[in-house]
């Protein structure tokens, strides 16, 4: 059987089961819809999260990412899991008691103000589109390269898919179908990282693997600092960002993993409050399983490649992978473009190093090196893993099925946020507050369906600034949504005034400053190191504006009238569980 | 005393409990992570641990293992705390 039937026999296997299970778990009320009607186990419902968490860029690029970025990669390590912490200590719990559908309506309620919630609104539609496009594009993406299909019929596919599951089954379709692709996804990733790590230290675990020793008293990390030291690159194992914008990057990720609407949302769905507590736990126990073998796979991976390419000593004549023995999985992913060499010296060798260090120049130009000859595509670690470990197919097709059930949760998981907050808190509490609950569910379907259609539409004409925007997402949720949510609960005095105030000033101060950088908005100036603010870059920003936010709404609520009894009854309410 | 104000009063301790062991929760959260991890990753780079330089570990490992096991901690001390406070929910 080819590699093309199996990959097609696999993937298709695990569309009929989320099919199947969106059958079995039809939503039949809004409650149903919105919440999976608060029946979820805590530890499904920490699957569902993780699923739902975890998207094509954690499956798929990761590992890659912090392959090149070595030590600074841990920004995402820590950022993309520490915000759980939050999200257990400070926020579930009491959003579950809260014990309605929707954030913007836990801030409209709180804030008794309707234009809280329209701004909560914006902010959450602002966030999930910007992340769902990234999604699609995902899905197309992993569709192209496994199945041979072009993008497009790809992301029909995963749309259609996503459609009968998201729209039919709603939060409770949905919760289930994530349970069953967490269980691909994280089986996909590990077993390919068991065998890469057996294969390249004898260690099963890739955890342990990742400290162990590679062999002359030599641990692993320091022969890797050693390998890509001798080729011009930074050593691993220590960074090249300055510590304030690793502080500050790491904290604008936690902080906005902890305020991102899709995953707070999740934790309504389960029966009491102490769930909300542990289901947290479980949440990041099964983030922490990827998390944690990602910086593994990703050290090991950049180990063989320099390897691969660098096969004796530097400086020796055949010291380089000679272009003609290349192996079998270097050829398979130049036929992608995943790699691409370019002979600049014409010795039929190929050199990889890091050409943009002046300090290294000189030795590269005594031994006839002309530059830098390999590109490679950070998303080649994950994906050409199974094949460089020289594993079967169904491994292979298996990694093409986690890579599109990781695409397909989150995509999932940030369409129904954008319908439940359309049809609940525009239309059945501004627009057309007398609609019965069966107009409601209908509305929340179809809002679904154009939501799906949309995101669609941009995955397959990304908005050319796509790949500039993931740091809105995160930056926006910990800017606008995350301190007024935090402040709800623990400032009983926090009023209306104060909550808008300071959402407007942290959207608007956050939305600015990736805008002024990324857009190079001229003649205002580029985006380096010595133009940002404190050395702050972009993607750290969102934790100055949530500062900002914190800053302004309690000024602006203090000069300003209390909330009324009833407000403060409800902040009493929600911070007991009983 | 009357019974809404020994209410008011139970719910006063019971927060009071619920902030400081979340407190002291995110202290060590901030200290295995921008601690250990970012602030003092060269000091603590001196230290080896089997093949791993310390502050890189805490970095890419050890931060994320005690995320994991501080938020079960929390959960299982709230547990107690609900029950002190005879808030916690009926089966």
């Amino acid at each position: 059987m080819t590699l093309a039937t199996l990959t097609y026999i696999v993937v298709g296997a695990t569309f009929a089961l989320y099919i199947g299970i969106a059958f079995w778990s039809k939503a039949r009320t809004t409650g149903d819809f919105y919440v999976a009607g608060k029946h979820v186990h805590p530890v499904a419902n920490g699957m569902a999260t993780a699923a739902d968490w975890m998207s094509a860029a954690s499956f798929i690029s990761m590992a890659g990412l912090i392959a090149f970025l070595g030590y600074d990669g841990s920004v995402y390590l820590m950022g993309w899991t520490g915000g759980y912490v939050l999200l257990a200590l400070l926020l579930a719990p009491y959003l579950r008691k809260f014990g309605k559908f929707t954030i913007p309506e836990f801030i409209g309620d709180r804030y008794y103000s309707q234009t809280a919630r329209v701004v909560a609104v914006a902010c959450l539609i602002i966030i999930s589109f910007t992340y769902v496009a990234g999604q699609m594009r995902g899905v197309g993406i992993v569709f192209s390269r496994f199945l041979g299909v072009d993008v497009a019929t790809g992301l029909l596919v995963g749309m259609g898919v996503v459609f009968f599951y998201a729209v039919l089954g709603g939060m409770k379709g949905i919760t289930y179908t994530q349970v069953a692709q967490y269980c691909v996804l994280i089986f996909a990733y590990t077993v390919p990282a068991v065998f890469i790590s057996l294969q390249v230290t004898g260690v099963a675990v890739p955890q342990l693997a990742f400290g162990s020793g590679a062999g002359g008293g030599e641990s692993l990390l320091a022969k890797l600092d050693r390998v890509v030291t001798d080729l011009g690159f930074a050593e691993y194992t220590s960074g090249s960002k300055s510590p304030v914008d690793v502080f500050f990057i790491t904290l604008a990720l936690m902080i906005g993993t902890a305020g991102l609407p899709h995953v707070l949302v999740r934790f309504f769905t389960v029966p009491r409050v102490r769930d909300a507590r542990t289901s947290a736990g479980y949440a990041l126990l099964f983030i922490a399983i990827l998390y944690t073998t990602a910086p593994a796979v990703g050290a090991l991976a950049r180990l063989n490649l320099t390897a691969t390419i660098q096969s004796g000593p530097v400086g020796a004549v055949d010291g380089n992978l000679a272009y003609a023995e290349r192996p079998q999985w270097f050829r398979t992913w130049e036929d992608t473009g995943l790699l691409a060499v370019e002979d600049l010296n014409g010795d039929g060798r190929i050199q990889y190093y890091n050409d943009a260090n002046p300090a290294f120049a000189e030795r590269a130009e005594s031994m006839g090196w002309q530059g830098n000859e390999l590109t490679v595509d950070q998303d080649i670690i994950v994906l050409a893993n199974p094949e460089i470990a020289g594993l079967p197919d169904w491994v292979v097709a298996l990694v093409a099925a986690g890579g599109i059930a990781a695409a397909l949760s989150t995509a999932a998981g940030l369409l129904l946020v954008i319908s439940a907050a359309v049809s609940h808190d525009i239309v059945k509490s501004w627009v057309a507050r007398g609609i019965s609950e069966r107009q409601e569910l209908t509305i929340g379907r179809i809002s679904a369906a154009v939501a799906v259609l949309l995101a669609g539409y941009l995955g397959y004409n990304p908005p050319g600034f796509v790949a500039q925007v993931v740091a809105f997402a995160f930056g926006i949720a910990a800017a606008s949504l995350f301190p007024v949510i935090l402040l709800g609960i623990f400032a009983a005095r926090m009023n209306r005034e104060g909550a808008i105030a300071g959402m407007l000033t942290g959207l608007v101060f956050t939305v600015g400053y990736i805008a002024y950088f990324k857009f190079h908005m001229q003649p205002l100036g580029g985006n380096v190191k010595e133009n940002w603010l404190f050395g702050i870059s972009p993607e750290g920003i969102g934790a100055v504006g949530a500062m900002l936010n914190f800053a302004v709404a309690i000024a602006v609520s203090t000069a300003t009238k209390p909330p009324p009894a009833e407000t403060r009854a409800l902040v009493e309410r929600i911070r007991t569980p009983r | 005393m009357t019974e809404p104000e020994e209410r008011a009063q139970q719910r006063r301790g019971y927060w009071r409990d619920n902030l400081r062991l979340a407190g002291c929760c995110l202290v060590v959260w901030f200290a295995v992570s921008f601690g250990c991890g970012i602030l003092l990753v060269d000091v603590l780079n001196q230290v080896r641990i089997g093949g791993f330089e310390l502050g890189f570990w805490f970095a890419q490992q050890g931060s994320i293992y005690v995320f994991v096991a501080l938020i079960f901690f929390y959960a299982w001390r709230m547990g107690k705390i609900d029950r002190k406070h005879g808030v916690d929910e009926e089966d």
